[in-house]
């Protein structure tokens, strides 16, 4: 590598967010008085210019750093995804601190670098960059949850996020120095090409490589048996943060999980599809079986991203374009319809008052018909009712995994997904049915959550009644990789 | 590099720290005597990255170090700020008295 091989193409989504980033904190010592809004706009329009580039890199296929960064069309897939996330994420957190009386700039600036980070983690073509990725997102994340210091559950979920987070990062460290071992490199694509004939000797140090990183990557999706960190930190996090971990965290781990796994270690694919079966069937089970039993809607939701890191899973094993291209789809649909009830769940709540069970949302469908409609879409499209974005996902997932024999994991995950349908039609019961003598009453219109649940109940009709366009744009996306 | 142990020595220990880290993680209650025992598995990590490097003769493995000693001050800077803000509220660090999350 020397230095003539600097990509600027490559860097430029990154260097946008971490200039804004910046510009946000140096911003934050000039601003009087407790309203951060205007941090917040900023910030707001550095993620959408970084999306925007993005989006216009499209095609460009621009790496370089020999290699190890690049902009391919799936990285920027990636890049545009996190960027909506992060900014609808931005104006969810907008009213919501205002309601919960925190008003504090760094939180914009972490939360851009948590974006970055999972850019970072998008781009990388080199295990360490995704290392690093993974640690600039999941610090930014460890602040971000315990950022609300006078609640004893933020600081506690923080608390469980960076102990497990850390231990995680531990093993796919480690699982970095085996692949480090065995291939005298740790960019990827000379990791693929050495496994094309691997010898004796350097087996057993790629095969530690790989289930350690599987183990590392498993507890950042928050697939069982290693998810046990999610329900608490989920529960105990600020509702906009947990909005940010669930879609975020999710899609930049799977980002690299696929690259690594699909891209890089493809070769070794007999050896770790049976373990990531097995995750996908108890992250499904588990999660679906849980998720039953929840009265707080924040650990139901917790439960059900963990049933859709299953999901997930399963368009992985089937390890080809159109598997690769469903687990793209799927994440940018899980984004939109999980960002909207996260959205829901905080118009819901109100100042000292989080109104978080499953009972405060008795009656709620009539006294606040538009809550209850993008409620109702949120959850059927969870649910997998068609028309709706989750149920293409499932459908593409499923059908890749069928076409490649997995026959009996795709019965698992259909059984699974039926389970769902009870609790989150439980919720639109309790919404339209349900009484409770303490009804919440007096949800102001706050202008943010509305557009973005605008925004996100169009997104998943439109993705779910026209999946075609987005799909595509998924297969190309999944193409560059293997290119 | 005649005279010198051979790398499978140096990754031997290396995997013992590392599973010691583990177990420590696993077992151990006190909030700080956990993350001690994630840095652990760091070290074990970094332990690794130089002994391979010392083996196929690359500086590679030897600037990696330098990156995960970064992540790890960045993240004990975090970390003990956390930890530190819980104790705040609790007066302990202890892991099995953190049950206000559990269902």
């Amino acid at each position: 590598m020397t230095l003539t091989d600097i990509s600027w193409p490559a860097l430029v989504p990154g260097l946008i967010v971490t200039v804004t980033a910046v510009l946000v904190l140096i911003a934050d010592l000039f601003v009087e008085g407790p309203d951060r809004e205007g941090l917040g706009w900023i910030s707001l329009v550095g993620l959408v210019a970084a999306g925007i580039a993005s989006a216009v890199l499209w095609g460009s296929n621009a790496g370089g750093f020999g290699d190890t960064f690049l902009l391919d069309r799936y990285a920027i897939f990636f890049n545009l995804v996190l960027c909506l996330t992060g900014a609808l994420t931005l104006l969810i957190s907008m009213d919501y601190l205002t309601s919960i009386n925190l008003a504090s700039g760094e939180y914009y600036v972490m939360l851009l670098l948590a974006v970055l980070g999972m850019m970072v983690m998008a781009q990388a073509n080199d295990l360490i960059l995704v290392f690093l990725g993974l640690e600039l997102m999941s610090i930014a994340i460890y602040v971000l949850a315990g950022i609300w210091r006078p609640e004893l559950r933020s600081s506690e979920a923080a608390l469980k996020y960076f102990l497990l987070g850390a231990f995680a990062s531990g093993f796919l460290l480690f699982g970095i120095a085996m692949a480090f071992g065995a291939f005298g490199t740790t960019t990827l694509s000379p990791i693929a090409s050495q496994l094309a004939h691997l010898s004796v000797e350097q087996r057993p140090l790629a095969l530690a490589a790989t289930a350690l990183l599987l183990i590392g990557f498993a507890f950042k999706v928050a697939a069982a048996p290693f998810h046990s960190w999610a329900p608490d930190v989920y529960e105990g996090a600020p509702t906009s943060v947990t909005a940010l971990m669930a879609v975020g965290v999710k899609a930049a781990a799977f980002a690299a999980f696929a690259r690594v796994f699909i891209y890089a270690l493809g070769a070794l694919a007999v050896d770790w599809t049976w373990i990531i079966w097995l995750l996908a069937v108890l992250s499904m089970t588990i999660g679906n079986a849980a998720a039953i039993m929840q009265r707080n809607i924040k650990r139901m939701l917790a439960y059900s991203s963990i049933a859709h890191a299953g999901y997930l899973l399963v368009g992985l094993i089937a390890a080809d374009q159109q598997g690769g291209a469903a687990v793209l789809y799927t994440l940018l649909g899980y984004a939109v319809m999980t960002l909207g009830a996260f959205a829901v769940v905080i118009a819901v709540g109100r100042r000292g008052e989080p109104n978080e069970e499953v009972s405060d949302y008795a009656g709620l469908g009539f006294r606040y018909p538009f809550l209850g409609m993008c409620m109702t879409i949120f959850m059927l499209s969870m649910a997998g009712i068609p028309m709706f974005v989750g149920f293409t996902g499932k459908f593409f997932l499923f059908s890749a995994a069928i076409e490649k024999g997995w026959v009996w994991l795709v019965v698992i995950a259909a059984l699974n997904s039926v389970v769902s349908v009870y609790y989150y039609v439980g919720v639109l019961v309790q919404m339209y049915m349900g009484e409770n003598p303490r009804e919440v009453q007096g949800i102001a219109q706050r202008p943010y959550l509305t557009a973005t649940l605008l925004i996100t109940a169009f997104a998943t009709v439109a993705l779910g009644l026209f999946p075609t366009w987005a799909l595509n744009l998924a297969k190309s996306a999944v193409q560059s990789l293997s290119a | 590099m005649t005279g010198l142990a051979p790398t499978s020595y140096f990754i031997a220990l290396s995997a013992l720290l590392f599973s010691i880290g583990a177990v420590g993680v696993l077992l151990r209650r006190n909030a700080i005597v956990i993350f001690m025992c994630i840095e652990l598995m760091l070290n074990a990590a970094n332990l690794a990255f130089v002994a391979f490097a010392r083996q196929q003769l690359s500086v590679d493995g030897q600037v990696i170090v330098f990156f995960v000693m970064t992540v790890a001050a960045a993240e004990a800077a975090v970390g003990l700020a956390i930890i530190i803000a819980v104790f705040r509220h609790r007066q302990t660090v202890n892991a099995d008295e953190m049950r206000l999350l559990r269902w």
